[in-house]
C-alpha cells in the first residue's frame, strides 16, 4: 500500500508522535507530564508540515506553540496546583464523551474521509503537483490588498486585545 | 508521497482525541491542553489540503496562521480567566465552579 | 571523475558508489557524515571556548589563569570533564526522573541544532533552508523549554523560582532579538542563511544597520544568559538558579551547553551582520571562508567575555524595564524607518545592477541613505533615554524635597495666654 521511502518513514514517526501525544495529554494524570505528551505532539504535528512542504508554518508552529503557548500552559499548570491530586481525571459522564468522540471519528473516516479521497473514492486520483507556491508569495497574499490584508490586520487587533485582557483579568487587585 | 487520506485519518484521531479530552476531563487546564490539539488537528488539515489540492493558491497557509494567531489569543485569555477563577476559588476543578447554579 | 568540492554527499557518494555500494546507501551514509561532522564541531570547539574564558577573565582580574596542566593550561577543561565524569550520578528525592535527565539533553540540542544552518563556506552549509533565520530563532525557543523542565523536576523551591525568572528573561528579550532580525531578512530580501551572506557581498550588514546589530547583540547576551544579564546563573544570589540540584555531567553539560550558546549566538551575529564567510578569496578557497568566519566570530565572542569579567549584574526588574520601555521600542522604531528607508531607495533607484552587486563602491550610495535612516532611530534612542532620565530626575527631586520641610509648627498652646 505505502512504499518505503524516507518521506514515509517521516510520515510514520511524525503521526506516532501526534497520535501518542494527543493520547498522553488527555489520558495523563500528572498535568505537567501531559504538558510534555502536548509538546510532543505539536512537535509531530510540525513535522507533518515539513512533509507537506510548508517549512514556514513548521518554524512558525514550532515557536509560536512549543515555545510561547506550552510555557504559558506549564505556567499555568504550576501556579495552580491543588492540594490533593488523588481525585478522579475524568468526570461522571466520560462515558458519554467516549461514545460521541468514537462516533464522529468513525463518521468522520468512513463516512467523509474513505470515500472521497480514500483508495477507492471519487477523488483518489489526485496528482501532486511538484511546484507549490514559495514563501514570498505568501508574504505579498499577507499584505496585498485584494488577497488577506483585512484578517491580517484584524488579526493583530485580536491579539492586542488578547494581550489587554489577559493582563487585565490575571492582575492581582489587592495590591493596589 | 503519502497519499492525502493517510494526513486526513491522523487529523481526524487526534481532533477526536481532543474531543474525548474537552468532553471527560475534569481540570481546566486539561480541557485548554486538549482545545489546543484541537487547533493543532484542523491546521494539519488545512496544510493537507493545500498541499494536495491548491498548492498555488497562498489561501491555505494564510488561513493556517491565523489559526495560529486565534489559537494563542485563546490560549492567553484562557489561562488568565482560570488563574483568576483559582484566585477566588482555590480549585481548577470545572465541577467546583458552580456559584451561579439555582 | 567529476569531483567536485561543493559538498560532502558529492564528494563522498560517487566515489562509494564506484566501489560498488547501492547509491541510496551512498548517499544515506555521506549525509549521516555530514551530519555527524557539524554536530561535533561545536562539542569539541567548546573544550577550547572554557579555556579562552577563563584566560581572558583571569587576565582582567590581573592574574594567570590556568597554566598547569598541559601547554598553557590547555588541558584543564579536559581534567575538569573528567573529574566531571567520575562523580557520581545522583538524582534527588521526589524529582522526576525521566524529565530531569532529559532537561540537559534537551538544552544542549537546542544548541547545537543550530549549527545546522550556518553557512561554513559559500558552497558548504549544513541545510540551506528558505527560513533559516526563523528556524534560528525557534530553536531558542526550545531551549526556554529545557531550562523550565529543569527548573521544575528538581522539586526545589529555588530552582523553581530560578527557573520562572529565567523564562521570563529569556521570552521577553526574544521580542526585540525578533524585531533586529526582520531588518537583515528586509535588506537580503529572503530568511536563507547563504542568500544573507551573498547578499552581504557587496557590503556588510554591520555598517548598514549598525542599530539593528546593536539590538541583537543586546538580545543575544541576554538570550544567553551572559553578563550584564546573567541572573541565570547568579552565582551570588538564589543559589546558582535552575541547576542547583544539578551535579556531575549533567550540571557539566549545563555549564558547557552555556559556552556553546554564547558561542553560537555570537556566530549568527557574524553570519548575519558581519558577512559570514566574505573575505579576500574566500570564493575561490573555501577553506579560507570558514577561517574568515571563526575570525570574525572571535572578534565579537572576546568583548562578551571581557563584559562579563567587567559589568555588574542587573537586576530583574532593571532588566524588564530596559526591555519594554527601551530596547523592544526602539527595535519597531527601527523597522518602521529601514522600511522607508528600503522603499526610499528602491524609489531612487540607488540600488546597484545586479552584475555590480558585490562591488564595493557600488553600494556607496544606498548605504548612505541606510545610514542616515540609522541615525535617525538614534536621535529617536538619544530621546527616549533623554526623557527617561529626566523623568528619574524629577521624581528623585520631588522625592528629597518632602524629607526636608520642617513639620508644621504645633500651635502655642491657648492655656498660656490666660
Amino acid at each position: 500500500m505505502l512504499e518505503l521511502n524516507p518521506t514515509s518513514i517521516a510520515f510514520f514517526i511524525f503521526s506516532v508522535l501526534s497520535i501518542g501525544g494527543a493520547l498522553g495529554v488527555v489520558f495523563s494524570r500528572n498535568l505537567i507530564h501531559g504538558a510534555l505528551f502536548l509538546i510532543v505532539s505539536l512537535f509531530g504535528g510540525a513535522g507533518l508540515f515539513v512533509i507537506l512542504a510548508a517549512p514556514f508554518l513548521a518554524a512558525v508552529q514550532v515557536l509560536v506553540y512549543i515555545g510561547a503557548i506550552a510555557i504559558l500552559v506549564i505556567f499555568a499548570v504550576m501556579l495552580t496546583r491543588s492540594m490533593t491530586n488523588i481525585r478522579e481525571i475524568f468526570n461522571r459522564q466520560w462515558w458519554i464523551g467516549a461514545i460521541a468522540s468514537v462516533a464522529l471519528l468513525v463518521v468522520l473516516v468512513v463516512g467523509v474521509i474513505l470515500p472521497t479521497w480514500g483508495p477507492g473514492g471519487t477523488n483518489s486520483d489526485i496528482v501532486l503537483s511538484e511546484t507549490t507556491a514559495s514563501l514570498q508569495d505568501l508574504g505579498v497574499a499577507l499584505v496585498s490588498g485584494n488577497q488577506f490584508v483585512l484578517p491580517f490586520e484584524v488579526a493583530s487587533l485580536l491579539l492586542t486585545a488578547a494581550m489587554v485582557g489577559a493582563i487585565v483579568i490575571a492582575r492581582d487587585n489587592e495590591s493596589y | 508521497m503519502v497519499p492525502l487520506w493517510m494526513f486526513l485519518v491522523v487529523s481526524a484521531v487526534v481532533f477526536c482525541i481532543g474531543a474525548y479530552g474537552v468532553l471527560s476531563r475534569r481540570n481546566a487546564v486539561a480541557i485548554l491542553m486538549s482545545v489546543e490539539l484541537m487547533l493543532n488537528a484542523v491546521n494539519i488539515n488545512l496544510v493537507a489540503f493545500w498541499r494536495f489540492l491548491a498548492p498555488q493558491n497562498m489561501a491555505g497557509q494564510a488561513f493556517v496562521a491565523f489559526v495560529f494567531v486565534v489559537a494563542a489569543a485563546e490560549a492567553a485569555v484562557g489561562l488568565a480567566i482560570i488563574i483568576a477563577v483559582y484566585r477566588n476559588h482555590r480549585s481548577v476543578i470545572v465541577d467546583d465552579v458552580n456559584v451561579l447554579r439555582g | 571523475m567529476e569531483n567536485t568540492c561543493d559538498n560532502i554527499i558529492s564528494t563522498l557518494a560517487p566515489c562509494l558508489t564506484q566501489l560498488g555500494w547501492n547509491q541510496g546507501l551512498a548517499e544515506f551514509i555521506s549525509t549521516l557524515l555530514g551530519v555527524l561532522l557539524v554536530a561535533i564541531f561545536p562539542l569539541v570547539l567548546v573544550i577550547l571556548l572554557i579555556w579562552v574564558e577563563r584566560k581572558v577573565a583571569a587576565r582582567v582580574q590581573d592574574r594567570i589563569g590556568p597554566n598547569r596542566v598541559g601547554p598553557f593550561g590547555l588541558l584543564q577543561n579536559v581534567a575538569d570533564a573528567v573529574k566531571l565524569i567520575i562523580k557520581e550520578d545522583i538524582t534527588p528525592a521526589g524529582a522526576d526522573r525521566l524529565i530531569y535527565n532529559l532537561a540537559p539533553i534537551i538544552a544542549m540540542l537546542s544548541v547545537v541544532l543550530i549549527w545546522a544552518v550556518v553557512p561554513f563556506t559559500p558552497y558548504n552549509i549544513g541545510a540551506d533552508l528558505d527560513i533559516g533565520v526563523l528556524y534560528f530563532v525557534g530553536i531558542s525557543s526550545i531551549g526556554t523549554l529545557a531550562i523550565m523542565m529543569a527548573g521544575w523536576s528538581s522539586n526545589n523551591k529555588y530552582a523553581l523560582l530560578g527557573a520562572f525568572r529565567v523564562v521570563a528573561q529569556l521570552v521577553s528579550y526574544e521580542v526585540p532579538m525578533v524585531l533586529s532580525l526582520l531588518v537583515p531578512v528586509m535588506l537580503a530580501g529572503t530568511m536563507s542563511m547563504q542568500e544573507l551572506s551573498f547578499a552581504q557581498l557587496g557590503m556588510w550588514f554591520i555598517v548598514v544597520t549598525p542599530v539593528s546589530a546593536f539590538i541583537f547583540y543586546v538580545s543575544n547576551l541576554a538570550e544567553t544568559g551572559r553578563a550584564p544579564f546573567d541572573l541565570i546563573e547568579a552565582e551570588s544570589e538564589l543559589v546558582a538558579g535552575y541547576n542547583i540540584e544539578y551535579s556531575g555531567m549533567k550540571f557539566g553539560l549545563f555549564m558547557a551547553n552555556e559556552f556553546m550558546h554564547a558561542f553560537t549566538a555570537n556566530l549568527l551575529f557574524a553570519v548575519l551582520f558581519l558577512g559570514a564567510w566574505a573575505g579576500p578569496g574566500a570564493t575561490a578557497i573555501p577553506f579560507l571562508g570558514f577561517v574568515y568566519l571563526m575570525i570574525k566570530t572571535s572578534i565579537v565572542y572576546v568583548p562578551s567575555l571581557i563584559l562579563r569579567a567587567t559589568v555588574p549584574r542587573v537586576r530583574i526588574d532593571q532588566m524588564m524595564a530596559f526591555n519594554w520601555k527601551f530596547l523592544v521600542p526602539l527595535a519597531i522604531i527601527n523597522v518602521i524607518v529601514m522600511a522607508f528607508a528600503i522603499m526610499l531607495v528602491k524609489t531612487l533607484g540607488l540600488a546597484p545592477a545586479p552584475e555590480l552587486a558585490s562591488d564595493f563602491l557600488a553600494n556607496l550610495p544606498q548605504t548612505a541613505v541606510y545610514i542616515l535612516a540609522n541615525l535617525i532611530v538614534v536621535a529617536a534612542a538619544g530621546a527616549m533615554i533623554r526623557g527617561s532620565v529626566r523623568r528619574d530626575r524629577l521624581a528623585l527631586a520631588a522625592a528629597r524635597t518632602q524629607p526636608d520641610s520642617e513639620p508644621e509648627a504645633l500651635p502655642a498652646p491657648v492655656a498660656q495666654h490666660s
